[in-house]
């Protein structure tokens, strides 16, 4: 029997198409799913534990699910929770869930899913041999693992599944692959494996499959040989060219996808247009591994920074810009030696160029004369008072340095006063390793609870 | 001399994880793929990103009519140096690549 897996978006936060969503629900999905996450936005949110997206809006289209679940009377997941899938998002999640169950009258069983794993685990993990490389892998040693604020392991489908038997209306899990949501209930019902992942991969970006992306909705159907991708919106469709060119994106690799367990190749796919709208995908294939292996992902902390940004409109500087910012780095350089006593080991200094080359920097082709050129100088230091105090000691030289030591001295544009921000912490993400596993669950752990039963917990 | 983005119908580059980048040239049909295929040397494409070779990947993709690469990152996603944190704007050097 065929299994519907409906996709609203593809992720929460970034909006989707309420009426292609009714009609989705009219379509009788077998389960909503919908991503909450990923590492795209940059290392800051795993080493904060904080969502990209408002809550607001994260609470508003998840309000739209919720109804949309009740409707149905299908399990809705969200795999990856406010962006990074720490515990802290996570829990993010469940407020807001308590929140709009209150409100909506809704008793429902929710279960969190939980992805972190201790620094102490991982470190013992890694001495045990079980923490693994992959191209390219940072050097790790336990006290770089013990230096990361937050280490989570990407759950898979076997992890969704589990919290799927718990009875869950709703399911808030913690990182987890991009497939594993969608891929979980079809594998349960024995839908073709190779599908399943295949379609799942199609279909975690939303409508990024169909001609229309901004609509958010698709529904995926599984079956024991192939799956259907058919867009939810009106005026989208899915061509076998647009569901097999999303193979290809944020993919190094456009036939193979890892995931825990296995790996999914698509060589011998098949893409058949059904009718204007549907694509029939068959022939995929997934090949099990003999080891469980789950990615982990790392962030920590490399310093604190403070910015600054000045702008330079004055001809003769503009056409002079990379001679000048080169004599103010030296310069700079001496005084920082000398008034603060710090080496260039102790900090970093970064003049970027708006206008010149601040996007590519030494990759750039291009050469012009922009009209003016923005100067965002970035200061990394061991600490936070450090960074703001080379910021305040370059604030008069980036608003005055001259070209000429003997003429008068220019004054630049600064945008606002104080002339400086503070960034805060600068974090990297620290590891690109897998961590093998004796069982799925293990380091993973289900938390459920009764939601507007009276009482919470 | 023509401009690789002005033959080919769109190129798209965007970060495949926090360690790698991947650039999609879709050629439209097959007779600018085969064109463009034959034309697009790796390690003239290396040199345009800087990246290593060893460590560089390539598909031609026919069904698609897509040239894929995939990159190690230079600088790792969000870290110190990286200016791009999104990796999307590679993309622009391989459009204004003379071809």
């Amino acid at each position: 029997m065929p299994t519907k897996v409906l996709v609203p978006a593809g992720v929460l936060g970034l909006g989707f198409d309420d009426e292609a969503l009714a009609r989705g629900i009219a379509a009788a999905p077998d389960i909503i799913c919908i991503d909450g996450g990923s590492t795209d936005s940059g290392p800051f949110y795993l080493g904060t534990g904080t969502s990209k997206y408002a809550r607001s809006v994260c609470r508003d289209e998840w309000r739209s699910l919720m109804l949309a679940r009740e409707a149905a009377q299908v399990p809705l997941v969200i795999g990856s929770c406010g962006t990074c899938g720490t515990h802290e998002t996570v829990d993010w999640m469940f407020d807001i869930t308590l929140e709009l169950a209150a409100e909506l009258g809704q008793s429902i069983t929710v279960t969190r899913l939980y992805s972190d794993m201790p620094t102490s685990d991982i470190a013992k993990a890694l001495a045990d041999g079980r923490v693994n490389p992959l191209v390219p892998a940072p050097v790790i040693d336990a006290e770089t693992i013990h230096a990361c604020d937050h280490i989570v392991a990407l759950a898979g489908a076997e992890h969704i599944q589990a919290a799927l038997a718990t009875g869950a209306d709703i399911v808030l899990a913690g990182r987890t692959t991009d497939t594993a949501t969608i891929a979980a209930l079809p594998l349960l019902r024995g839908e073709h494996a190779g599908a399943v992942w295949h379609g799942a991969k199609i279909g975690e970006c939303g409508a990024f499959c169909t001609t229309k992306p901004s609509s958010g909705v698709v529904m995926i159907t599984f079956d024991e040989d192939g799956f259907i991708v058919e867009p939810m919106a009106e005026d989208a469709v899915c061509t076998p060219h647009s569901v097999s060119a999303h193979m290809l994106y944020e993919n190094s690799d456009p036939y193979i996808l890892y995931e825990p367990g296995g790996h999914l190749d698509v060589t011998a796919a098949r893409y058949h247009a059904l009718d204007a709208r549907q694509v029939r995908v068959t022939g995929s294939q997934w090949v099990p591994a003999e080891a469980y292996d789950v990615k982990l992902e790392a962030a920590r902390i490399a310093g604190y920074q403070t910015t600054m940004l000045a702008v330079i409109r004055e001809a003769q500087y503009v056409s002079r810009v990379k001679e000048w910012v080169d004599d103010l780095i030296a310069y700079l350089h001496q005084r920082i030696a000398r008034n603060m006593r710090l080496s260039t080991d102790d900090y970093t200094m970064e003049f970027r160029l708006i206008g010149v080359d601040s996007a590519l920097g030494e990759l750039e082709t291009r050469q012009g004369m922009p009209t003016e050129i923005g100067v965002l100088v970035i200061i990394t230091a061991a600490d936070q008072e450090t960074a703001t105090d080379l910021a305040r000691l370059i604030n008069p030289f980036l608003l005055h340095h001259p070209l000429d030591s003997q003429g008068d001295l220019p004054t630049f544009a600064f945008p606002y006063s104080p002339a400086h921000s503070e960034r805060g912490a600068l974090y990297e993400f620290a590891m690109n390793h897998v961590l093998q596993l004796d069982h799925p669950m293990d380091g993973f752990k289900l938390k459920i609870d009764k939601v507007g039963h009276g009482k919470a917990g | 001399m023509a401009k690789l983005g002005d033959i080919v119908e769109k190129i798209r580059a965007k970060n495949a994880g926090p360690f790698w980048v991947t650039v999609d040239i879709f050629c439209g049909d097959t007779g600018r793929f085969d064109d463009v295929v034959s034309r697009l040397d790796t390690g003239r494409i290396c040199t345009l990103v800087k990246a290593d070779p060893q460590t560089t990947r390539r598909f031609d993709i026919e069904d698609l009519a897509v040239i894929k690469f995939s990159f190690v990152r230079k600088e790792v996603q969000g870290s110190r140096f990286d200016r791009d944190m999104h990796g999307a704007q590679m993309a622009v050097l391989f459009a204004e690549l003379d071809i």
